[in-house]
């Protein structure tokens, strides 16, 4: 193999001639992230994560294979911008509840959230109903994560040499579909192995998931953030008097202020220098005052929670959607592929418990309507920050709130920074 | 059975039976000994093929947006009124079935709908009725078909005409053993022939690589997948011409040794079938092609006809190799050029129907003839076909260089406000734009001209474009899958009513990282004219949107978000 030498993001590398650019920029300590691309598979250029430029022009990089003198950008603002877009895309495309996720911490397309610093998709999620496939015989395939990189197309064949998973459909319909007949054929180190390449938790062998507690799964590991101690902050950027605080929670499950107060005795120390408006923790029902920060937590989904939503924005400086459900509906919007008649003649209408005719679906003047789906936050007002996590860490929640109003600076790392 | 003859076995089973049963999927697979989800797939991607019975007559009615503003609605629900059926569903009758399809390739006589492939066109409320009237009596479609045949509203004089000449058989083939391949080489690059696709990559080049190629096998592709809505030139070639296409061919394998040809023709002209056939037998008798051919011994050329089955992406050249192998037809990656890695591992050509009818053209009349044509850097004529907003739809030879208001002035376009070049794919054209000239230095047109006037509405095009899009990716990748969904996404936002220019700026930025990040042609284009539309018609955007800066507010649309729960509390 000849030795050439190529540029990435002008720096000089070296590598064999015709080596895979993703192998290439490795050997060469520069991490080109990809979700397809998987050791020998040819290139499959379907996830476009690795998105790159070559001699100014945009290519998947694992369709790239070096050429003395080539001339590569990884890095720049744009195509970082790009990479995070491209797994925007599968977060809306697809329906991501990570916290319900068997593969959730050992997620290689979670990770990769993690590493563009995902907070939220700048995307409408498209909510479309997919299905949990158990009928195979080893395994569930759960369409609802799938991202279509067809890796397990490629790489999951029977002993006989045939495949057990193909792309049906075309376009928005595009899925993997099994074959049964040749699934059964499977043998369970095969099945596992299915699991294994998947980058989501879309294939899952039965019997098999959460084999690995909290803590100890692949994408928890990893240093912790930087945070200033609350007695410790920069008082001068205060206002001449303690900072004011709003809370709420919305459609949540108030999970989100029990993390908040998860600081313990942090907390004396932050009444130091905060105060605490309209919120559950203080049962203030009505803002009196302007404040100066508001956490959401908890999306909308009825018209009561738009209004509480509004109130918010109106006497908030600066508001923060806190938790997956604020950010993009989160659990709650597990009822988002399914249509509002359905949901509410399930639970009101033809459930095990409601006899006939004797059940009514509940409306009236005092309490709110429900809306046709969960709305994240964002598509409502306008948000200023999100703090990621079902719950988000205590001092993910307390660092971002010290930064906003101290200023202070602050970094968020594994394991801190979760979408579970 | 040899995987390329897939696409054919399908095409067996769904003529006969009118679907693609469980049997013949478990019977195909064994007999390709591959998995059964393997045809399936291969099955799904084509909209032609069906795996439930379906009727008697299957009436596929065009979607496209010429045709949206020429009364399909009211077409499509007279199909549903007299037939009794509802459009995308099965087994609601024995004697029809309803589908839409995307642009058959009429859209100078929309609304137009095809009838076990054949075509009806200029449907109405009351022509729907005869029809389904004269179907139930047992009146075979092909009596029903109408002549579709465009019109040629404008050739060139005779002294600057190209293609629309007098013909006879074998002109440009005449003395082929005197000419060296280099010399057809030399003729082509003479007059800078460029792909006629709509990419204008240099033809000569493309067969050059080809003729130097060392693969053991070569094979010519006439790309005759005219896919893009709007388009309908390929077409006319084929219905007037096919002669001049076969001799393209001809001339391409003689330059690069090809002894396989395929001409891929899209399913939605299953009716010129039998001309290209035909036209194909006539070759062979005058010993054009075959064994010897063209009085050259060992030149051996055999061309046959590959149907397609309903895929607008199979008309991205190396899509097309794929569905001819058997396969889904995905584009593959660009890491060889088809001319390097085509078919089966040949060094494959592929070009458009016009490309092949003009390099036959160059070679009869001698590039001097061609080079008295048209403009600096484009040589000749380029056919357009012209549908929408215009007196005269239709097709026009023009010479390169002629004014775009020209163009308009000749087929007496009413009003016009909103003009798509090249197909969805292409470029929106506004006033601004009139007096450019259609040529290689100033507005490339692919050859399509969709005219709008006054009254369209801009969204309701853009709306149509972005449904064709999606529903025709190939899947494979995210950015052109996904992509086309959110910008959708975007259109309804806007057709509510609660956008702001924040809305208009995401839309640029979303459909710019499609552009860049896209696997293929289709994902890097499709949002093409949305986003030209934006700075093109501001003023049609600055009324549907509210202005804002940096801090806007979000619009909420409460009274839609709780539509659903009042209409179910009233019913319950």
């Amino acid at each position: 193999m000849q030795n050439i030498s190529f540029y990435i993001d002008g720096r000089l590398c070296t590598a064999d001639k015709g080596l895979n650019l993703i192998e290439a920029a490795k050997r060469n300590g520069i991490f080109i992230p990809t979700l397809c691309h998987f050791k020998h598979l040819n290139p499959l250029g379907s996830c476009r994560v690795c998105s790159v430029n070559l001699n100014g022009n945009g290519i998947a990089g694992c369709t790239v294979f070096v050429e003395e003198g080539m001339n590569i950008e990884v890095n720049t603002p744009e195509l970082l911008d790009n990479r995070k877009a491209i797994l925007e895309m599968m977060f809306v495309e697809g329906n991501h509840f990570c916290p319900s996720c068997e593969k959730s911490g050992d997620c290689q397309m979670q990770n990769l959230g993690y590493e563009t610093g995902i907070r939220y998709t700048r995307f409408p999620h498209l909510f479309v109903d997919r299905l949990v496939d158990a009928r195979p015989e080893r395994i569930v395939v759960n369409q609802n994560r799938c991202i279509k990189c067809k890796r397990c197309i490629e790489e999951i064949v029977t002993n006989d040499g045939y495949k057990v998973f193909n792309f049906t459909n075309k376009g928005k319909k595009t899925t993997v579909s099994i074959d049964y007949e040749q699934e059964a054929k499977l043998t369970a180190a095969q099945a596992e192995y299915a699991m294994q390449i998947c980058p989501t938790g879309s294939i899952l062998v039965k019997g098999k998931t959460f084999s690995k507690p909290f803590g100890n799964r692949i994408f928890d590991q990893g240093a912790e953030g930087k945070t200033v101690p609350f007695n410790k902050v920069n008082m001068n950027i205060t206002k001449g008097r303690k900072m004011r605080i709003a809370t709420t929670s919305l459609a949540g499950c108030f999970g989100c202020h029990m993390s908040l107060l998860d600081i313990d005795l942090g907390i004396l120390d932050i009444i130091e220098v905060v105060e605490f408006h309209k919120s559950p923790l203080t049962d203030i029902k009505k803002f009196t005052e302007r404040c100066d920060i508001g956490l959401v937590e908890g999306g909308c989904c009825n018209t009561d929670n738009i209004e509480v939503l509004r109130e918010f924005r109106k006497n908030c400086d600066v508001l923060v959607s806190v938790g997956e459900c604020a950010i993009w509906g989160g659990v709650p919007a597990i009822r988002n592929t399914i249509p509002l008649e359905e949901c509410l003649r399930e639970a009101y209408l033809d459930s095990l418990t409601s006899e006939g005719n004797a059940t009514v679906i509940p409306n009236h003047e005092d309490i709110p309507k429900i809306l046709n789906k969960v709305y994240s936050n964002h598509e409502v007002v306008k948000i200023d920050y999100h703090i990621p996590g079902c719950p988000p860490n205590a001092n993910h929640i307390w660092s971002v709130v010290k930064n906003i109003l101290f200023e202070e600076e602050y970094s968020i790392n594994y394991p801190e920074f979760k979408y579970d | 059975m040899q995987r390329t003859d897939l696409l054919n076995r399908l095409w067996e089973f769904q003529n006969k039976f009118g679907f693609i049963s469980d049997i013949a999927v478990a019977e195909i697979a064994q007999e390709l000994k591959v998995s059964k989800i393997e045809i399936e797939g291969v099955i799904s991607f084509y909209h032609f093929f069906h795996r439930q019975p379906t009727g008697k007559y299957i009436i596929y009615l065009n979607n496209s947006i010429v045709s949206e503003f020429k009364g399909f609605q009211e077409v499509k629900a007279a199909f549903e009124f007299e037939t009794g059926c509802t459009f995308g569903k099965y087994g609601q009758s024995q004697l029809f079935s309803l589908f839409e399809t995307s642009c058959i390739g009429l859209s100078d006589q929309e609304c137009t709908a095809l009838i076990n492939f054949y075509p009806v066109t200029h449907l109405s409320t009351d022509k729907v009725r005869t029809i389904v009237n004269q179907l139930k009596i047992g009146i075979s479609p092909n009596i029903i078909a109408n002549n579709v045949a465009s019109l040629v509203q404008h050739i060139p004089p005779q002294n600057k005409s190209v293609f629309f000449k007098n013909y006879s058989i074998g002109n440009s083939l005449k003395n082929l053993k005197n000419k060296s391949p280099q010399f057809i080489l030399d003729e082509l690059k003479k007059v800078e022939l460029a792909g006629k696709g709509g990419a204008f990559f240099p033809t000569a080049q493309k067969w050059e690589i080809s003729k130097n190629a060392t693969n053991a096998e070569k094979v010519v592709i006439c790309n005759a997948d005219e896919g893009e809505p709007g388009t309908f030139k390929d077409k006319t070639i084929i219905e007037n011409l096919p002669g001049l296409i076969i001799e393209g061919m001809i001339l391409a394998a003689y330059v690069t040794g090809a002894t396989t040809g395929f001409i891929y023709l899209r399913a939605e002209y299953k009716y010129l079938q039998s001309k290209l056939e035909n036209a194909i037998i006539d070759f062979y008798q005058h010993n054009l092609l075959g064994v010897n051919c063209c009085e050259i011994k060992h030149f051996n050329f055999d061309l046959q006809l590959q149907i397609g089955a309903g895929a607008y992406v199979c008309g991205a050249e190396t899509a097309l190799i794929e569905s001819l192998e058997g396969y889904r037809g995905e584009p593959r990656l660009r890491v060889q050029y088809p001319t390097e890695n085509g078919y089966l591992g040949s060094s494959t050509i592929v070009n458009n129907v016009e490309t092949f009818a003009k390099a036959s053209r160059i070679i009869e009349f001698g590039s001097d003839y061609i080079l008295s044509i048209g403009t600096e850097k484009s040589k000749g004529t380029k056919i357009i076909c012209i549908s929408g907003d215009v007196a005269k739809p239709g097709i026009y030879e023009i010479e390169w260089g002629t004014t775009l208001r020209e163009l308009l002035r000749l087929s007496q376009a009413t009003a016009p406000y909103f003009i798509q070049s090249s197909g969805p794919s292409g470029d929106c054209l506004n006033e601004s734009d009139f007096d450019r000239k259609i040529c290689k230095e100033d507005l490339l047109c692919g050859g399509s001209l969709m005219i709008f006037n006054r009254t369209r509405s801009i969204l309701q095009i853009l709306e149509n474009y972005i449904k064709f899009f999606l529903d025709e990716s190939c899947g494979s990748c995210t950015s052109c899958r996904v992509g086309n969904q959110i910008l959708l996404a975007k259109i309804e936002k806007l057709k509510k009513g609660i956008c702001t220019t924040q809305d208009l700026n995401e839309i640029i930025e979303w459909g710019t990282i499609m552009k860049k990040t896209s696997r293929c042609g289709l994902g890097q284009f499709s949002s093409n004219t949305f986003i030209q539309s934006i700075s093109k018609f501001e003023n049609y955007f600055n009324v549907i949107v509210t202005s804002c800066t940096d801090n806007c507010n979000v619009e909420f649309d409460m009274e839609n978000a709780v539509f659903d729960y009042d209409q179910l509390i009233k019913k319950t």
